[in-house]
C-alpha cells in the first residue's frame, strides 16, 4: 500500500516547474546575489524521505539500486552472507549511500545495533551549494542538491564545509578529478516521476517518500502513539536549518553514530554575514587610503613648492 | 619510512644553512651539500607533480575525505600568504602613509611578496582537483562562496604586486615610459593592493567560518578573519627583519638596523594586541579550560601561543633585545614559525575530531612545499643580484630614473 501511495504522491508535486528549476541549475547561468534559495517556493513541499531506523535490517537493497540507477560501479559484492555481518562500507565518490550496523546504549543502558542508513541529507539550506566558488553545486527548484562536474574546479571545500561530511572526491582521478554525492535522483527518476531508487527498493518501508510537511506530521505521530518505542527526536527537522532526510530512531541518535553538535541554523549566514559587507569596507578602505594618500602627498607637494619658489 | 629519512636530512641540511649562515660560519664543503639537498628536492617534487597530474591527488598526497585539505592548503596556500603580508604593509607604509624612511626595503619586501603569491598560485593550480577548470570562478559567479572570494583575491592581488614589483625590471630593461607609467599610477595600485591583502587574508579565516561543528574550540571563532589579518600583519614584519638580515649576510651589505628595531617594535605591539585579543575571544567563548586539558590540540595551541608568540612578542618589546641583530633575528623566525604553526592548526590539528589525525603529510608532499620554498628563496637571490632591488648604499635611496 505504502508503495502506491507514495508514487501519488510523487505526481501531485508540480513536475514543470521541477524540471524547469532543473535546467536552471545545470545550465551555465550566474546565480544572482541575493538569497541563494530565491527559486525555491516551499520548504514544506521539499520532496523527502523519512528513515524508521527501526524498521531498516541492514539489507543493503537501497545500495545496490542506487548504483544501477545511477550508474555507478557495483564492484562491492553486496549479496553474500547475512546482514549485519558485512563489511562496513564508506560514502565515495561513486558509492552515494551505504548502510552500517552501528552498535550503541539505547535509554535503558542497554546496548543494541542498529542499520543506519547514509547519503546526502539534501538540506533545505545547503552548505555546499553556498560555499562553492563556481556554483557547481545548485539546489533545484524542488529541493535536491545537484552537482555539476562541467563547472567544479575541484577545490574540495565542499567537503571541508559540509556538516554531515558527505560529498566525497575521486582522489585517483588525475586532472579531471570530480565530487560524488546522492542528488536524490532528482535529473532522473524524480523528473520522470518515479521515486528515488532506494526508496522503491526498500522492502520493509524503513524508508518513506513524500513532502516535508507530511512525513514531519507522519514521524510525529509515529512518536506520540507509542513513546515508549521512539527517542523523541527527528534527525533532520532542524539539523542544519532543517534537511530532506528525516531519521526516527529508538535509540538516541548520538550513540548510533549521528553527529549531535550540527548547528540547527542555517549554515550559509556564518559566511554570507561577512562577505556581505565586503563592498561596504572596502569602500570605506578606499575613502580612507585615499583620502590619506592625497592629503598627505599635496602638503610634500607645496613644501617642495614652497622650497623650489624660494 | 625512507622518504621520511630523505625529508628530514633535506630539512636537517637546510637548517644547518640558515644557522651557518646567522653565525657567519661557513665551511667549504657546505656549498655542494646545500645544492646536492636542494636538486634531491627538486627532483623529489618533479616525481610527486608528474604522479599527481597522471594519476590523481590520492596518489601522492595523504589527503583523503575527512581529511580534504593538506599540506599544501595549510602550509603553502595559508602560511604563505600571511608571509607575504609585509608586501602591502611596507606599500602602505611609504606609498600611503608617506613614511619614507621605509623606502629602501619597500623594493625586497614587494619582490618578495610577488614570488610568494606567484608560489601559492602555483600551490593552488597543483592542489585543485581540476587544474585545467582553474579560471572558472572568472566566469562562474557564486559571490555567496569565501572562496570565490579568495580566488578573485589571489588574481587580481598578484597583478598589483605585478605592477608594484616591476620598476626594477623596467629600470634594467630601460623601459623609460613604462616605468613612469607605473610611476604615476603608484598610489591607486598601492590602496587596490592594500583593500585586496586585508580582503585576502581575512578571507582565509572566513573560509572556516562555515565549520563551527568541526574546527576545535580553541580556533574556531566568528573573529577568525579578524586573527588571520593582524596576525599576518606581524608575521610579515618579521619576514622583512629576516629576509634583510640574510641579504645583508649573503650580498655583503650593511643591514637596515634602525628599520629593523623599529619593524620588530611594531610587530610586538600587534602580538600583543593579537594575543590579547584571541584569549578575550576565548574567555567570552567559555573556552579557557580546553587551553589546559591535556590534548594534542591544547599542546600545540600552547606552543602556538606562548613558544611562538607570547615568548618573541616579549622578546622583542624589549629595547636592548632589539639591539642585537642575532636576536632580532631569532625572535622572528618565531613569529614566522608561529604563524606557520597557527594555519597548520587550524586547517590540520583543529579539524581533527580528538587525538586521531584522519590526515599524515606524505614525502611527496612535503618534497614539493620544500621544493617551491627553495626555488622561491633561489629567485629571490637572483632577482636582487640582477636587478637594482636593494639600496646601492646605506643612505641612498634606491636607483631611480630622473624624471
Amino acid at each position: 500500500m505504502s508503495k502506491d501511495s507514495q508514487t501519488t504522491d510523487m505526481n501531485t508535486l508540480n513536475r514543470r516547474r521541477f524540471l524547469q528549476g532543473l535546467a536552471g541549475g545545470t545550465g551555465l547561468t550566474v546565480i544572482s546575489a541575493g538569497n541563494l534559495n530565491a527559486q525555491t517556493p516551499s520548504y514544506s513541499e521539499t520532496p523527502s524521505v523519512l528513515v524508521d531506523v527501526t524498521r531498516c535490517i541492514g539489507c543493503r537493497a537501497c545500495m545496490r539500486a542506487c548504483k544501477d540507477a545511477n550508474d555507478l560501479p557495483n564492484d562491492t559484492d553486496l549479496s553474500e552472507g547475512f546482514p549485519g555481518s558485512w563489511d562496513r562500507q564508506e560514502l565515495r565518490f561513486d558509492q552515494w549511500t551505504v548502510v552500517n550496523p552501528a552498535t550503541g546504549c539505547n535509554d535503558d543502558g542497554i546496548e543494541v545495533t542498529r542499520n543506519i542508513k547514509t547519503q546526502c541529507m539534501q538540506c533545505l539550506e545547503p552548505t555546499c551549494v553556498s560555499v562553492c566558488p563556481v556554483g557547481a553545486m545548485t539546489k533545484s527548484e524542488l529541493g535536491p542538491i545537484l552537482y555539476s562536474a562541467d563547472r567544479c574546479i575541484g577545490c574540495r571545500y565542499c567537503i571541508m564545509a559540509c556538516p554531515f561530511d558527505i560529498p566525497k572526491f575521486e582522489w585517483h582521478g588525475g586532472m579531471w578529478a570530480v565530487i560524488g554525492k546522492c542528488q536524490f535522483c532528482a535529473h532522473t527518476r524524480l523528473a520522470e516521476g518515479r521515486l528515488p531508487a532506494c526508496v522503491e527498493s526498500c522492502p520493509t518501508g524503513a524508508l518513506k517518500f513524500g513532502r516535508r510537511d507530511t512525513l514531519l506530521a507522519e514521524a510525529q505521530a509515529r512518536i506520540k502513539t507509542r513513546p515508549e518505542r521512539y527517542v523523541n527526536h527527528i534527525y533532520g527537522e532542524n539539523e542544519a536549518g532543517g534537511t530532506a532526510w528525516l531519521y526516527l530512531s529508538d535509540v538516541p541518535f548520538e550513540n548510533i553514530g549521528f553527529k549531535s553538535n550540527v548547528e540547527t541554523a542555517p549554515m550559509p549566514p556564518l559566511t554570507w554575514d561577512v562577505l556581505s559587507k565586503i563592498p561596504i569596507m572596502a569602500g570605506a578602505m578606499a575613502g580612507l587610503f585615499g583620502t590619506v594618500a592625497w592629503s598627505l602627498n599635496r602638503r610634500e607637494a607645496s613644501e617642495h613648492g614652497k622650497e623650489e619658489s624660494e | 619510512m625512507n622518504g621520511w629519512i630523505f625529508i628530514l636530512a633535506c630539512l636537517a641540511i637546510l637548517t644547518w644553512v640558515i644557522l651557518c649562515l646567522a653565525y657567519d660560519k661557513r665551511p667549504r664543503f657546505l656549498r655542494p651539500i646545500t645544492a646536492i639537498t636542494i636538486l634531491c628536492i627538486w627532483v623529489a617534487a618533479l616525481w610527486t607533480l608528474i604522479r599527481r597530474f597522471s594519476e590523481g591527488l590520492g596518489a601522492v598526497s595523504g589527503m583523503n575525505d575527512a581529511a580534504p585539505w593538506g599540506l599544501w592548503i595549510g602550509a603553502d596556500v595559508f602560511a604563505g600568504v600571511a608571509l607575504a603580508a609585509g608586501g602591502f604593509v611596507i606599500a602602505a607604509t611609504v606609498h600611503i602613509f608617506r613614511i619614507e624612511r621605509f623606502k629602501p626595503i619597500l623594493r625586497p619586501t614587494v619582490l618578495t611578496a610577488f614570488l610568494g603569491y606567484m608560489l601559492v598560485a602555483v600551490a593552488l593550480f597543483i592542489d585543485i582537483g581540476r587544474p585545467l577548470s582553474w579560471w572558472h570562478p572568472l566566469v562562474m559567479w557564486q559571490e555567496h562562496s569565501i572562496m570565490f572570494e579568495v580566488t578573485w583575491c589571489v588574481i587580481l592581488y598578484s597583478t598589483v604586486l605585478a605592477i608594484e614589483t616591476s620598476p626594477p625590471v623596467l629600470e634594467r630593461l630601460g623601459l623609460t615610459k613604462l616605468l613612469r607609467l607605473v610611476q604615476v599610477t603608484t598610489i591607486p595600485v598601492v590602496i587596490a593592493g592594500v583593500i585586496l591583502s586585508t580582503m585576502h587574508q581575512s578571507s582565509l579565516g572566513s573560509l572556516y567560518l562555515i565549520v563551527p561543528g568541526k574546527l576545535y574550540p580553541l580556533w574556531y571563532s566568528p573573529l577568525l578573519p579578524v586573527f588571520f589579518l593582524v596576525s599576518a600583519v606581524a608575521a610579515g614584519m618579521c619576514v622583512i627583519i629576516v629576509e634583510s638580515f640574510f641579504s645583508a649576510k649573503i650580498l655583503n651589505r650593511g643591514l637596515e638596523s634602525i628599520l629593523m628595531r623599529d619593524l620588530g617594535k611594531a610587530a610586538a605591539i600587534i602580538l600583543f594586541i593579537y594575543m590579547i585579543m584571541k584569549f578575550a575571544d576565548l574567555a567570552v567563548r567559555g573556552s579557557l579550560d580546553l587551553v589546559f586539558e591535556g590534548s594534542l590540540q591544547s599542546r600545540l595551541f600552547l606552543l602556538e601561543m606562548l613558544g611562538l608568540t607570547a615568548l618573541p612578542a616579549i622578546l622583542l618589546s624589549f629595547r636592548k633585545f632589539r639591539r642585537m641583530p642575532r636576536g632580532l633575528l631569532g625572535a622572528s623566525l618565531l613569529v614566522m614559525a608561529g604563524i606557520v604553526l597557527n594555519r597548520v592548526n587550524v586547517s590540520w590539528i583543529g579539524m581533527s575530531v580528538s587525538d586521531h589525525l584522519h590526515y599524515i603529510p606524505t614525502w611527496m608532499e612535503i618534497a614539493l612545499s620544500l621544493a617551491f620554498i627553495t626555488a622561491g628563496t633561489i629567485v629571490f637571490f637572483l632577482a636582487v643580484h640582477y636587478l637594482p632591488i636593494f639600496p646601492k648604499t646605506e643612505d641612498e635611496p634606491a636607483v631611480e630614473v630622473s624624471p
